[in-house]
Protein backbone atom coordinates (compact mmCIF):
# COMPACT_ATOMS: atom_id res chain seq x y z
CA UNK A 1 0.00 0.00 0.00
CA UNK A 2 2.77 2.39 0.90
CA UNK A 3 4.21 2.45 -2.60
CA UNK A 4 0.83 3.17 -4.18
CA UNK A 5 -0.02 5.89 -1.63
CA UNK A 6 3.36 7.56 -2.12
CA UNK A 7 2.89 7.52 -5.87
CA UNK A 8 -0.56 9.10 -5.54
CA UNK A 9 0.76 11.76 -3.15
CA UNK A 10 3.42 12.71 -5.66
CA UNK A 11 0.76 13.29 -8.31
CA UNK A 12 -1.69 15.34 -6.24
CA UNK A 13 0.34 18.55 -6.03
CA UNK A 14 -1.59 21.83 -6.29
CA UNK A 15 -1.87 23.50 -9.68
CA UNK A 16 -3.38 26.98 -10.06
CA UNK A 17 -6.56 27.32 -12.13
CA UNK A 18 -6.72 29.00 -15.55
CA UNK A 19 -8.22 32.08 -13.89
CA UNK A 20 -5.27 32.33 -11.48
CA UNK A 21 -2.78 31.94 -14.33
CA UNK A 22 -4.49 34.68 -16.34
CA UNK A 23 -4.40 36.94 -13.27
CA UNK A 24 -0.65 36.32 -12.87
CA UNK A 25 -0.17 36.98 -16.62
CA UNK A 26 -2.00 40.31 -16.34
CA UNK A 27 0.13 41.34 -13.34
CA UNK A 28 3.26 40.52 -15.38
CA UNK A 29 1.98 42.65 -18.27
CA UNK A 30 1.24 45.51 -15.81
CA UNK A 31 4.79 45.38 -14.42
CA UNK A 32 6.24 45.33 -17.95
CA UNK A 33 4.14 48.41 -18.83
CA UNK A 34 5.44 50.08 -15.66
CA UNK A 35 9.03 49.27 -16.64
CA UNK A 36 8.60 50.76 -20.12
CA UNK A 37 6.90 53.84 -18.65
CA UNK A 38 9.75 54.24 -16.12
CA UNK A 39 12.35 54.11 -18.91
CA UNK A 40 10.59 57.03 -20.64
CA UNK A 41 9.93 58.97 -17.41
CA UNK A 42 12.01 61.83 -16.01
CA UNK A 43 13.45 59.44 -13.43
CA UNK A 44 17.18 58.81 -13.91
CA UNK A 45 20.29 57.44 -12.23
CA UNK A 46 20.07 55.20 -9.18
CA UNK A 47 16.29 55.66 -8.51
CA UNK A 48 15.49 54.58 -12.09
CA UNK A 49 17.81 51.56 -11.93
CA UNK A 50 16.45 50.58 -8.49
CA UNK A 51 12.83 50.85 -9.69
CA UNK A 52 13.53 48.84 -12.87
CA UNK A 53 15.42 46.12 -10.99
CA UNK A 54 12.60 45.87 -8.41
CA UNK A 55 10.04 45.34 -11.20
CA UNK A 56 12.32 42.74 -12.81
CA UNK A 57 12.78 40.89 -9.53
CA UNK A 58 9.01 40.79 -8.92
CA UNK A 59 8.38 39.47 -12.46
CA UNK A 60 11.18 36.89 -12.07
CA UNK A 61 9.76 35.62 -8.77
CA UNK A 62 6.19 35.50 -10.11
CA UNK A 63 7.21 33.42 -13.14
CA UNK A 64 9.28 30.91 -11.15
CA UNK A 65 6.72 30.83 -8.31
CA UNK A 66 3.51 30.41 -10.32
CA UNK A 67 4.32 29.42 -13.92
CA UNK A 68 7.20 27.12 -12.90
CA UNK A 69 5.22 25.92 -9.83
CA UNK A 70 8.07 26.45 -7.36
CA UNK A 71 5.62 28.03 -4.91
CA UNK A 72 3.63 24.79 -4.79
CA UNK A 73 6.29 22.18 -5.56
CA UNK A 74 8.72 20.33 -3.31
CA UNK A 75 11.15 22.73 -1.59
CA UNK A 76 14.12 20.74 -2.89
CA UNK A 77 13.42 21.98 -6.43
CA UNK A 78 13.46 25.58 -5.16
CA UNK A 79 16.74 24.99 -3.35
CA UNK A 80 18.28 23.34 -6.44
CA UNK A 81 17.38 26.31 -8.63
CA UNK A 82 18.34 28.83 -5.93
CA UNK A 83 21.77 27.20 -5.76
CA UNK A 84 22.34 28.06 -9.44
CA UNK A 85 20.59 31.43 -9.48
CA UNK A 86 22.02 32.83 -6.23
CA UNK A 87 25.40 31.21 -6.95
CA UNK A 88 25.55 32.86 -10.39
CA UNK A 89 24.41 36.22 -8.97
CA UNK A 90 27.02 36.12 -6.19
CA UNK A 91 29.82 35.05 -8.51
CA UNK A 92 29.11 37.66 -11.19
CA UNK A 93 28.33 40.42 -8.68
CA UNK A 94 31.80 39.79 -7.23
CA UNK A 95 33.31 40.00 -10.74
CA UNK A 96 31.50 43.31 -11.42
CA UNK A 97 32.57 44.63 -8.02
CA UNK A 98 36.16 43.58 -8.70
CA UNK A 99 36.18 45.51 -11.99
CA UNK A 100 34.58 48.52 -10.29
CA UNK A 101 31.52 48.54 -12.56
CA UNK A 102 29.25 49.78 -9.76
CA UNK A 103 31.56 52.68 -9.07
CA UNK A 104 31.19 54.08 -12.62
CA UNK B 1 5.72 -6.61 -1.03
CA UNK B 2 2.77 -8.70 -2.16
CA UNK B 3 0.57 -5.70 -3.06
CA UNK B 4 3.29 -3.91 -5.04
CA UNK B 5 2.20 -4.33 -8.65
CA UNK B 6 4.49 -4.30 -11.67
CA UNK B 7 3.40 -0.81 -12.93
CA UNK B 8 4.19 0.68 -9.48
CA UNK B 9 7.71 -0.70 -9.64
CA UNK B 10 8.23 0.69 -13.15
CA UNK B 11 6.87 4.10 -12.08
CA UNK B 12 9.06 4.19 -8.98
CA UNK B 13 12.17 3.83 -11.12
CA UNK B 14 11.63 7.47 -12.13
CA UNK B 15 11.92 8.67 -8.55
CA UNK B 16 15.05 9.33 -6.50
CA UNK B 17 15.55 8.20 -2.91
CA UNK B 18 14.42 11.70 -1.88
CA UNK B 19 10.97 11.03 -3.38
CA UNK B 20 11.63 13.49 -6.19
CA UNK B 21 11.24 12.53 -9.81
CA UNK B 22 14.76 12.22 -11.25
CA UNK B 23 13.87 13.77 -14.64
CA UNK B 24 12.40 16.83 -12.96
CA UNK B 25 15.36 17.17 -10.60
CA UNK B 26 17.69 16.88 -13.61
CA UNK B 27 15.73 19.61 -15.41
CA UNK B 28 16.04 21.93 -12.40
CA UNK B 29 19.78 21.19 -12.19
CA UNK B 30 20.10 21.97 -15.89
CA UNK B 31 18.21 25.26 -15.44
CA UNK B 32 20.42 26.10 -12.44
CA UNK B 33 23.49 25.58 -14.66
CA UNK B 34 21.92 27.75 -17.35
CA UNK B 35 21.82 30.59 -14.78
CA UNK B 36 25.63 30.48 -14.79
CA UNK B 37 25.77 30.54 -18.62
CA UNK B 38 23.44 33.53 -19.01
CA UNK B 39 24.89 35.19 -15.90
CA UNK B 40 28.30 35.13 -17.60
CA UNK B 41 26.94 36.59 -20.84
CA UNK B 42 24.98 39.32 -19.02
CA UNK B 43 28.04 40.15 -16.90
CA UNK B 44 30.18 40.47 -20.05
CA UNK B 45 27.59 42.90 -21.49
CA UNK B 46 27.52 45.00 -18.30
CA UNK B 47 31.30 44.89 -17.97
CA UNK B 48 31.80 46.40 -21.46
CA UNK B 49 28.83 48.75 -21.24
CA UNK B 50 29.90 52.17 -22.45
CA UNK B 51 33.37 50.89 -23.37
CA UNK B 52 32.87 50.99 -27.15
CA UNK B 53 35.20 53.44 -28.87
CA UNK B 54 33.17 53.63 -32.09
CA UNK B 55 29.44 53.59 -32.84
CA UNK B 56 26.74 52.62 -33.34
CA UNK B 57 25.95 52.87 -29.63
CA UNK B 58 22.88 51.34 -27.91
CA UNK B 59 20.93 54.62 -28.04
CA UNK B 60 21.54 54.82 -31.81
CA UNK B 61 19.94 51.47 -32.62
CA UNK B 62 17.55 50.42 -29.82
CA UNK B 63 13.81 50.80 -30.35
CA UNK B 64 12.25 50.32 -26.91
CA UNK B 65 8.68 50.25 -28.31
CA UNK B 66 9.49 47.43 -30.71
CA UNK B 67 11.37 45.38 -28.08
CA UNK B 68 8.52 45.93 -25.59
CA UNK B 69 6.12 44.26 -28.03
CA UNK B 70 8.55 41.30 -28.30
CA UNK B 71 8.60 41.10 -24.49
CA UNK B 72 4.79 41.01 -24.34
CA UNK B 73 4.78 38.23 -26.96
CA UNK B 74 7.17 36.12 -24.86
CA UNK B 75 5.16 36.80 -21.67
CA UNK B 76 1.98 35.73 -23.50
CA UNK B 77 3.73 32.52 -24.58
CA UNK B 78 4.47 31.68 -20.94
CA UNK B 79 0.76 32.04 -20.18
CA UNK B 80 -0.26 29.78 -23.10
CA UNK B 81 2.36 27.25 -21.94
CA UNK B 82 0.81 26.90 -18.46
CA UNK B 83 -2.64 26.66 -20.05
CA UNK B 84 -1.29 23.77 -22.19
CA UNK B 85 -0.04 22.10 -19.02
CA UNK B 86 -3.42 22.56 -17.31
CA UNK B 87 -5.14 21.05 -20.38
CA UNK B 88 -2.70 18.09 -20.24
CA UNK B 89 -3.52 17.56 -16.55
CA UNK B 90 -7.24 17.54 -17.48
CA UNK B 91 -6.37 15.04 -20.28
CA UNK B 92 -8.01 17.45 -22.75
CA UNK B 93 -5.56 16.72 -25.56
CA UNK B 94 -7.10 18.84 -28.38
CA UNK B 95 -6.94 21.88 -26.06
CA UNK B 96 -3.41 20.93 -25.00
CA UNK B 97 -2.27 20.78 -28.66
CA UNK B 98 -3.98 24.10 -29.35
CA UNK B 99 -2.13 25.87 -26.51
CA UNK B 100 1.17 24.17 -27.35
CA UNK B 101 0.86 25.26 -30.99
CA UNK B 102 -0.07 28.77 -29.82
CA UNK B 103 3.01 28.86 -27.59
CA UNK B 104 5.22 27.70 -30.49
CA UNK B 105 3.72 30.37 -32.77
CA UNK B 106 4.34 33.10 -30.18
CA UNK B 107 7.90 31.80 -29.81
CA UNK B 108 8.38 31.92 -33.58
CA UNK B 109 7.00 35.48 -33.59
CA UNK B 110 9.59 36.43 -30.97
CA UNK B 111 12.44 34.80 -32.94
CA UNK B 112 11.19 36.46 -36.14
CA UNK B 113 11.19 39.79 -34.33
CA UNK B 114 14.73 39.20 -33.18
CA UNK B 115 15.87 38.33 -36.73
CA UNK B 116 14.23 41.57 -37.96
CA UNK B 117 15.93 43.53 -35.14
CA UNK B 118 19.34 42.01 -35.91
CA UNK B 119 18.89 42.77 -39.62
CA UNK B 120 17.98 46.41 -38.95
CA UNK B 121 20.97 46.79 -36.58
CA UNK B 122 23.22 45.29 -39.25
CA UNK B 123 21.93 47.80 -41.80
CA UNK B 124 22.72 50.59 -39.32
CA UNK B 125 26.32 49.35 -39.23
CA UNK B 126 26.31 47.25 -36.05
CA UNK B 127 27.89 43.84 -36.58
CA UNK B 128 29.36 41.41 -34.05
CA UNK B 129 32.83 42.81 -34.94
CA UNK B 130 32.00 46.54 -34.95
CA UNK B 131 32.60 47.31 -31.28
CA UNK B 132 32.33 45.85 -27.77
CA UNK B 133 28.62 46.68 -27.65
CA UNK B 134 28.01 44.68 -30.86
CA UNK B 135 30.06 41.71 -29.66
CA UNK B 136 28.44 41.42 -26.23
CA UNK B 137 24.92 42.31 -27.44
CA UNK B 138 24.80 39.80 -30.31
CA UNK B 139 26.37 37.05 -28.20
CA UNK B 140 23.91 37.51 -25.32
CA UNK B 141 20.70 37.98 -27.34
CA UNK B 142 21.84 35.44 -29.95
CA UNK B 143 22.29 32.74 -27.30
CA UNK B 144 18.85 33.59 -25.95
CA UNK B 145 17.35 33.42 -29.44
CA UNK B 146 18.88 29.96 -29.96
CA UNK B 147 17.32 28.83 -26.67
CA UNK B 148 13.90 30.11 -27.81
CA UNK B 149 14.33 28.28 -31.15
CA UNK B 150 15.19 25.02 -29.34
CA UNK B 151 12.10 25.56 -27.16
CA UNK B 152 9.91 26.02 -30.25
CA UNK B 153 11.27 22.76 -31.71
CA UNK B 154 10.53 20.92 -28.44
CA UNK B 155 6.97 22.32 -28.42
CA UNK B 156 6.36 21.25 -32.01
CA UNK B 157 7.78 17.76 -31.27
CA UNK B 158 5.32 17.50 -28.35
CA UNK B 159 2.42 18.47 -30.66
CA UNK B 160 3.47 15.88 -33.27
CA UNK B 161 3.95 13.19 -30.60
CA UNK B 162 0.51 13.97 -29.19
CA UNK B 163 -1.06 13.73 -32.70
CA UNK B 164 0.62 10.37 -33.25
CA UNK B 165 -0.44 9.19 -29.79
CA UNK B 166 3.15 8.46 -28.85
CA UNK B 167 3.24 10.58 -25.68
CA UNK B 168 3.63 8.56 -22.48
CA UNK B 169 0.62 7.42 -20.46
CA UNK B 170 1.29 10.46 -18.28
CA UNK B 171 1.33 13.23 -20.95
CA UNK B 172 1.29 16.13 -18.47
CA UNK B 173 4.84 15.29 -17.40
CA UNK B 174 6.70 15.96 -20.70
CA UNK B 175 4.57 19.08 -21.14
CA UNK B 176 5.62 20.23 -17.66
CA UNK B 177 9.33 19.58 -18.45
CA UNK B 178 9.22 21.51 -21.73
CA UNK B 179 7.22 24.18 -19.87
CA UNK B 180 9.96 24.56 -17.24
CA UNK B 181 12.51 25.15 -20.02
CA UNK B 182 10.18 27.59 -21.78
CA UNK B 183 9.50 29.64 -18.64
CA UNK B 184 13.23 29.75 -17.92
CA UNK B 185 13.81 31.25 -21.38
CA UNK B 186 11.12 33.79 -20.48
CA UNK B 187 12.75 34.80 -17.16
CA UNK B 188 16.10 35.20 -18.91
CA UNK B 189 14.42 37.62 -21.32
CA UNK B 190 12.81 39.48 -18.38
CA UNK B 191 16.34 40.15 -17.07
CA UNK B 192 17.84 40.94 -20.51
CA UNK B 193 15.02 43.36 -21.34
CA UNK B 194 15.73 45.43 -18.23
CA UNK B 195 19.52 45.25 -18.09
CA UNK B 196 20.20 45.61 -21.82
CA UNK B 197 17.33 47.70 -23.20
CA UNK B 198 15.75 49.71 -20.38
CA UNK B 199 18.64 50.76 -18.15
CA UNK B 200 20.30 53.72 -19.90
CA UNK B 201 23.83 53.17 -21.17
CA UNK B 202 26.67 55.47 -20.00
CA UNK B 203 26.71 57.09 -23.46
CA UNK B 204 23.33 58.65 -22.78
CA UNK B 205 19.68 57.72 -22.26
CA UNK B 206 18.21 55.25 -24.75
CA UNK B 207 15.23 56.86 -26.48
Amino acid sequence: MTTTDDTKARHTEYHPSTREYVRVGLILVAFTCLEVWLSYSSLSGTPLIAALLTCTLIKFLMVIGYFMHLKFDNGRFSRTFALGAIGAFTLYAAVLLMFGVWGK
Amino acid sequence: MADVTAPDIVLDEHYTSTGLRSTKLAMWLFLASECLLFGGLITAYILYRGASLTGPYPQDVFDIGYTSVSSFVLLASSLTMVLAHNAALDKDFPRMRLWLTGTAMLGLTFVGGQVFEFTSFYREGLTIKTNLFGTTFYTLTGFHGVHVTVGVLMLLILVVMSWRGSLSDEPAFPVEMVGLYWHFVDIVWIVIFTLVYLIPSPQGPIR
